[in-house]
C-alpha cells in the first residue's frame, strides 16, 4: 500500500517507549438520567499501544473517549490519563493535561467559522507561537494527511474523509502522547478508509503514540493488527504469519455497558464466547 | 394514533428553574471573573464590538429617529391642548435619554444579537465543537463568552448614545416641521431639562442591557441540547429572556437610581 510522503523527523522526538500506562480506568460507571451507560469499566492502554474499542451503536464508547478526556466526569471509579488522576481534577487542570492528548471526533469537529490553516493551527496559535513557526508546521502536517492543498479552504468546501483528515491533522500538530479517534473511518468510502487506517498506523508504528481506537469497522482494527508501517520504504507492510501479535494493538469489546472482552488478536480470534465469535464473524 | 400529552409535575419545573438560574449565575460569573485572567482575547472581543455595534447601527438609527419622532407626535396632541407645545423638547428628551433610548435599543440589539449569539453557540454544541475547543486546550467561556459581554456591554453604551441624539433629532423634525417649534427653543429645552441624574440613568442601563444580552444568548446558546430543533429553541428563548430581563432590569434600576437621587 503507497502512503503519505513523511513529516520531517523531529516529530519523532516525542515518541514514547512502550512501557507503562497511558490510560487506566478503573471500575468507571457512568449513567445519563436512568440510563446506566458504562458500569464498572475496567482497561488499560499501554504507551505506544493502540486499543480498538468495538460495540454495537449506543454501547458507551464514544463516552469512554469523552470520559478519558475530561470532558465528562464519571458517576464512579477512576481514570488515570498519563500518570494522572483526571476524575477530580478541575475544568482548569484539565486544559493542561488536554495540552499532551489529541482527539479526533466522530464528526470532525472543525470549527466552521475559520479555514482549514486556522483549524489545524488552533493549538499553537493559542500558545502564541510564531507566525512562521505556525505555517511550517501547519504545512508539515497538512503534507502528513496529503491536504496541503486545503489550507486556505473552510471546512464546508471539504469531503468528510477530508474534513476527517484535517481533523487527524489538528489533533497530531502537537506531537500527542496520547490520541483518542472516535470512529474515524465511519461513513467512508474504502479508498479513504484506506488512507486514514495508514496514517493511523503509521502514528502508533512511527511515533508510537498511544491510541483508542473507537470503531465499528472490524476489518480497519484487523489491518492494523496484522500490517506495520515500514518507515524504511514509507508504506505499509503486511506481517509475516504467526508474527501478528508483534505489533502494539489490542482489541476491547464492549455489551451492556460492560466489558466483555479486552485482549490482543489472537485471544480474540480463539475466543469462544458465542457473542464475540458472531460479532467478529 | 392516540395523542398522549405528558404532565409534568410543577416541582420539576421549579427545579428545572432553580437549576437553570444556579448555572446562568455560575457562567455570568465565571465569565465576569475572565476580565481579570490571561489570555484575554482582544482580538475576538474587536471583531464581536464590530459584529455588534457595527452591525447593529442601522437598525438602532431607524428605531431611535422613528421613536423620537412618535413621542414627539404623541406629545404634541396633548400639549397642543395646554399651549405648551414648546415643552415637547423636554419631553423627547428626557423620554428618550432616561428611558427609550437606552430600552429600545437593548430590545432592538437582543432582537439581533441574543439570538445570533444563542444560534451560533448552539450550533458549535451541536456539531461538538465546544466540545473540540474543550479539547484543544481552550476554555470556550474564556474564548467565546467574555468577549461578547465585553463588546455588547461597551457597544451597547455608544449604540445608546447614537439612539438618544437620533431620537431627539427625529423629535425635533416633528415639532418643527409639524408643529412649528423654533429650532433654537427646542434644542434649549432639550439641553436645559436635563440633569446629571437623568444621564446617569441612561448611560448605566445599556451596561446593564448589555451584560443581560450577552449572558442570557450564551446561556442558551450552551445549554442547546437536541440537534438543530434544539438551537431554534435556544434562539427563541434567549430573545424572549432577555427581553423580559431588560424590561425587569430596567423598572429595578429606575426605582433604585430615583431612591438614591431622589424624585424630581
Amino acid at each position: 500500500m503507497p502512503a503519505p510522503t513523511l513529516p520531517s523527523e523531529n516529530q519523532t522526538a516525542t515518541a514514547v517507549a512502550p512501557s507503562g500506562i497511558a490510560i487506566e480506568f478503573d471500575n468507571v460507571s457512568i449513567a445519563f438520567d436512568e440510563k446506566v451507560v458504562l458500569q464498572n469499566i475496567s482497561f488499560q492502554l499501554a504507551h505506544g499501544e493502540t486499543k480498538a474499542v468495538f460495540g454495537v451503536a449506543g454501547s458507551g464508547k464514544s463516552t469512554m473517549l469523552k470520559l478519558a478526556m475530561g470532558l465528562l466526569r464519571p458517576d464512579s471509579g477512576r481514570i488515570h490519563v498519563l500518570g494522572e488522576e483526571i476524575t477530580h481534577m478541575t475544568e482548569q487542570e484539565l486544559f493542561e493535561l488536554r495540552r499532551r492528548v489529541g482527539i479526533v471526533f466522530q464528526e470532525s469537529a472543525l470549527f466552521d467559522s475559520l479555514k482549514v490553516y486556522e483549524n489545524v493551527a488552533f493549538r499553537l496559535m493559542e500558545e502564541g507561537i510564531a507566525a512562521e513557526e505556525i505555517e511550517r508546521r501547519v504545512r508539515e502536517v497538512l503534507r502528513f494527511v496529503e491536504l496541503e492543498r486545503t489550507y486556505d479552504m473552510f471546512p464546508s468546501e471539504l469531503s468528510g474523509g477530508m474534513r476527517r483528515r484535517v481533523a487527524i491533522a489538528r489533533a497530531i500538530i502537537t506531537e500527542p502522547e496520547v490520541i483518542l479517534y472516535d470512529s474515524p473511518t465511519g461513513g467512508l468510502d474504502p479508498v479513504t478508509s484506506n488512507t486514514i487506517v495508514e496514517l493511523i498506523m503509521k502514528q502508533r508504528d512511527v511515533y508510537k503514540t498511544s491510541a483508542l481506537m473507537v470503531t465499528h469497522r472490524l476489518q480497519d482494527a484487523f489491518t492494523m493488527a496484522s500490517h506495520q508501517f515500514d518507515k524504511a520504504t514509507n508504506k505499509v507492510v503486511a506481517l509475516p504469519k504467526g508474527q501478528l501479535c508483534e505489533v502494539p494493538m489490542s482489541f476491547l469489546i464492549l455489551r451492556d455497558a460492560k466489558v466483555i472482552f479486552n485482549g490482543d488478536a489472537h485471544q480474540l480470534a480463539t475466543s469462544r464466547d458465542e457473542y464475540i465469535r458472531e460479532y467478529i464473524s | 394514533m392516540a395523542l398522549e400529552l405528558e404532565l409534568i409535575s410543577p416541582i420539576e419545573v421549579a427545579k428545572d428553574f432553580a437549576l437553570a438560574v444556579q448555572e446562568y449565575t455560575l457562567l455570568s460569573a465565571q465569565s465576569l471573573a475572565n476580565f481579570f485572567r490571561r489570555p484575554l482575547y482582544m482580538a475576538d472581543m474587536l471583531q464581536q464590538a464590530d459584529l455588534i455595534g457595527v452591525g447593529s447601527l442601522p437598525i438602532v438609527v431607524l428605531t431611535g429617529l422613528s421613536v423620537g419622532a412618535l413621542l414627539a407626535l404623541n406629545a404634541a396632541s396633548t400639549l397642543q391642548r395646554f399651549g405648551s407645545v414648546t415643552l415637547i423638547g423636554q419631553l423627547v428628551s428626557l423620554g428618550m435619554v432616561t428611558e427609550l433610548g437606552p430600552l429600545i435599543t437593548g430590545l432592538m440589539v437582543a432582537g439581533r444579537n441574543a439570538s445570533g449569539m444563542a444560534s451560533e453557540l448552539g450550533s458549535m454544541i451541536v456539531t461538538e465543537q465546544i466540545d473540540a475547543m474543550r479539547a484543544l486546550g481552550t476554555d470556550p467561556t474564556k474564548k467565546l463568552i467574555t468577549p461578547r459581554i465585553g463588546a455588547t456591554a461597551f457597544m451597547l453604551f455608544f449604540l445608546t448614545i447614537i439612539a438618544d441624539l437620533l431620537g431627539l433629532i427625529g423629535g425635533y423634525g416633528v415639532a418643527h416641521l409639524l408643529f412649528g417649534v423654533d429650532t433654537n427653543q427646542y434644542w434649549t429645552s432639550v439641553w436645559q431639562i436635563l440633569v446629571f441624574r437623568d444621564v446617569f440613568t441612561g448611560l448605566i442601563k445599556p451596561v446593564l442591557f448589555g451584560f443581560i444580552i450577552a449572558t442570557v444568548g450564551c446561556y442558551y446558546g450552551m445549554s442547546t441540547r437536541g440537534g438543530t430543533q434544539g438551537v431554534g429553541r435556544s434562539t427563541t428563548q434567549a430573545v424572549v429572556a432577555s427581553s423580559v430581563l431588560i424590561l425587569i432590569v430596567d423598572f429595578f434600576v429606575t426605582k433604585l437610581i430615583f431612591a438614591i437621587f431622589g424624585y424630581r
